[in-house]
């Protein structure tokens, strides 16, 4: 029955397809990406929440 | 560097607190009494505005919107600015966003036990409610994004991610869920039917505790974890990880509510698979969360802050185990309908959610006002006894759901039910409610010397309403290749733009299907619309909230079958739910299920129930509902209801609604000749009558024939 309700749409097929592609890429990219990531910028984000002084504010210069 | 002198908004923070800290001891007595009239039906008083199905409602709303949410406010607008090194964007919409929030609590609890309601779970609002909750929503989302956009910080941290696809996804949620045609100011009908309405339903349910009750308190367990353990993050590579990855899984879970219903196989299927998928992003999340007390567990015997915040996150461990869990079909076929997804919920909001808070009040308050916490003890002893309260609250619970359904599924070597008497599995888990009551009231106990705690440390402090800081102005940076994700969180509209994204993927995948297919969701000719009366007898139903204990599916199972149609031998179908607005598919089955109980009794029985249910049934827990047989049905609605549902494709004829009440005044006055035959007296105006006529209308139409088109 639900066969059936499914293949009223156009083109169902590529439902599956289009949804496994949009999963694999992203996760590969976001893998990827996240341990290609800059080690230093890493630490000094992680360390976000303990810097309340105003010394910790010279973030931008390191970056670049 | 020349320094800037700033000020962080402390007041706001203040009031949020306030807030949370009433609102929660409303909530969890509201929901201590609506766990007492599950196993005292006395203490529902025969009166209707705080029955249990007006009560439980309340509860939810409550601890949910309002002790959750406020708490969330608080930790997101402390954390925010510090980490943004800014002052809230604007203070006069912080705090329009603050009474707006509170007025909207505050006509939930008068509407709700008036018996306004959609009748759909965590959004049982009206309309004129939904439209406010759009717009103070808007305005916290101005406030945090405006705060992002003027920081002092190249970066955004993990934290603020979480926070802004919590203003996204639940802005999304509210008003996909929200779509309805209103009648009257306090009455409305959904915009879906059947089938789609819970499917989006369960898409918003599903989401709002991903999005309410879990995103915001990462983000919050992010911040404060490191502050009160004084030590970053364990990893900040795997908080990216579990941020996207979480976010994006998350919002296609929905249908794992809907399994074994009359959803379609398919989405069902979807949901399981995401289910599971879920558990990696969550035990990454926790494992973060645990991990980054490494080398400061000695300080979490002594530092009760520690100990709330390592409870909440085993709780959130556990949760987010066991819902993949319950996920599972064959698991999922003995829990749902049962008490075993009330103590799962509860795991995550008492554990979870309410130890988070605590811990976090307990770090953030002495602070707040400049002081030490008055009573580290105390704090030990909340500590304690709301852990007791959680297990006392749980494991009977466990029991009772487990023991009830395999009660409900036992078959007699004569191939019937052990037990036909839904009411047997009832009156055998009374206990196990007790029990339950008793670790609730430990919990609420233990939040009522927080309190105290709490007061005492703020009236030993003095409050900084504007806390002073210096930070370095922001200097602008180009940015020159780099790595990817911290160019991202260095465009906040860009990432959150992003994070709609990702969050509306799995939203359109998921139910674009179910919509294309709306004309061919298997009709059955025999189906037709609900009489003019039946209507009447439908909205009283959601009124007083019968949907909270009797769901109107049954799941193809032979025991289900067996119990709730042994005649017809019917499971529900997707195309006997094509006119109801809202659905009422219901998701606990404290009582029976209703689907195919028109028929099953004469009217005269219901006339009696309803007025005495435990002399009818002896000992029944089910509330009386006395005022049914004073009040009158409003006949001025008619009219607006039937144009309302014709306008969403309800096949009413034209000109029907001028004529309906006169089928309305037949019907009723049958109805009530009939009853007088059998010496029950009453008017066919009284809501009784309606409510009876809906009843015996209940999966009727599939009796009348079993020619059904496309199936």
């Amino acid at each position: 029955m639900y066969k059936h309700v499914l293949q009223s749409i156009d083109n169902v097929a590529i439902w599956p397809v289009i949804s496994f592609i949009i999963f694999f890429t992203f996760f590969v990219v976001l893998l990827w990406r996240v341990f290609t990531a800059d080690k230093t910028f890493i630490r000094k984000m992680s360390e976000k929440p303990l810097d309340d002084g105003p010394e910790s504010n010279v973030n931008a210069e390191s970056l670049t | 560097m020349q320094l800037e002198k700033i000020h962080y908004d402390n007041k706001i923070v203040k009031a949020f607190i306030i807030a949370t800290i009433v609102f929660g001891i409303v909530g969890m007595t509201v929901g201590l009494l609506a766990a007492i009239q599950l196993f005292y039906p006395l203490f529902n008083f025969d009166l209707q505005y705080i029955t249990f199905g007006r009560i439980r409602p309340l509860h939810t709303n409550a601890v949910i919107f309002a002790f959750v949410g406020n708490a969330m406010f608080a930790g997101i607008y402390y954390s925010l600015q510090r980490l943004l090194k800014a002052r809230l964007y604007n203070d006069a919409l912080s705090w329009f966003h603050f009474w707006g929030w509170q007025l909207i609590i505050l006509a939930a609890a008068i509407t709700l036990p008036l018996g306004y309601t959609t009748s759909k779970e965590y959004a049982e609002l009206e309309w004129p409610i939904d439209i406010a909750i759009a717009v103070v929503w808007v305005a916290f989302g101005i406030n945090m994004i405006g705060t992002i956009i003027k920081r002092r910080e190249q970066h955004m941290y993990v934290a603020i991610w979480f926070y802004i696809a919590t203003f996204v996804t639940v802005a999304v949620l509210h008003i996909v869920n929200s779509f309805a045609i209103p009648v009257t100011f306090f009455k409305s009908y959904s915009w879906y039917a059947g089938v789609q309405d819970a499917l989006v339903q369960w898409w918003y349910g599903h989401n709002a505790v991903a999005f309410f009750l879990t995103t915001p308190f990462l983000g919050i367990m992010y911040y404060f974890l490191p502050k009160a353990a004084n030590r970053p993050v364990y990893s900040y590579r795997l908080s990216i990880i579990h941020f996207w990855s979480l976010i994006f899984i998350y919002i296609w879970a929905g249908p794992h509510h809907l399994l074994y219903t009359a959803l379609p196989d398919w989405a069902q299927s979807l949901g399981v698979v995401f289910s599971i998928m879920l558990i990696a992003p969550s035990w990454g999340g926790m494992l973060n969360g645990l991990f980054t007390l490494r080398g400061a567990w000695d300080r979490v015997r002594e530092d009760a802050v520690l100990k709330f915040m390592v409870v909440a996150i085993t709780a959130y461990g556990m949760a987010t185990l066991e819902g993949p869990l319950l996920s599972l079909k064959n698991v999922n076929a003995i829990a749902h309908y049962t008490d075993w997804i009330i103590a799962h919920v509860h795991v995550g909001g008492l554990g979870w959610n309410g130890f988070l808070i605590f811990g976090m009040l307990y770090w953030v308050i002495p602070r707040m006002w400049n002081t030490k916490l008055y009573s580290p003890k105390l704090a030990n002893v909340h500590f304690w006894i709301g852990t007791l309260g959680i297990v006392f609250y749980a494991l009977p619970l466990y029991v009772a759901g487990v023991v009830q359904s395999l009660m409900w599924k036992e078959f007699a070597a004569d191939g019937f039910l052990r037990y036909q008497n839904f009411l047997e599995t009832t009156t055998q888990i009374l206990p196990m409610y007790m029990l339950r009551a008793v670790g609730g009231a430990l919990y609420l106990t233990g939040v009522i010397i927080m309190t105290y705690n709490l007061i005492k440390t703020a009236a030993a402090g003095s409050f900084v309403a504007n806390e002073e800081a210096e930070v370095a102005p922001l200097v602008k940076v180009k940015h020159t290749g780099g790595h990817w994700h911290h160019i991202l969180e260095a465009k906040p509209i860009l990432f959150t733009v992003l994070a709609l994204v990702a969050i509306l993927i799995g939203g359109i995948i998921e139910m674009v299907p179910t919509f294309l297919v709306k004309s061919n969701v298997p009709t059955i000719a025999a189906v037709k619309p609900y009489t003019p009366l039946e209507l009447h007898g439908r909205d009283i139903y959601i009124r007083e909230g019968c949907v909270n204990c009797h769901s109107q599916m049954i799941r193809p199972f032979r025991s289900e079958v067996q119990r709730y149609d042994p005649k017809g031998g019917e499971y529900s179908k997707a195309g006997e739910y094509v006119y109801d607005h809202p659905f009422l598919w219901g998701s606990k089955r404290t009582g029976p299920d209703l689907q195919r109980t028109g028929g099953k009794y004469a009217d005269s029985w219901h006339f009696r129930h309803m007025l005495t249910p435990a002399e009818v049934s002896t000992g029944s827990i089910m509330p009386a509902y006395p005022w049914l047989y004073e009040q009158q049905i409003d006949k001025d609605l008619t009219a607006g209801k039937i144009s309302a549902l014709r306008t969403l494709g309800v096949p009413y004829p034209d000109g029907y609604e001028d004529v309906a009440n006169n089928e309305l005044d037949a019907q009723a006055k049958r109805m009530a000749e009939n009853l007088s035959l059998e010496g029950l007296e009453t008017t066919p105006d009284a809501e009784i009558i309606a409510l009876i006529a809906y009843l015996q209308r209940l999966g009727t139409d599939i009796k009348l024939s079993e020619t059904t088109q496309n199936n």
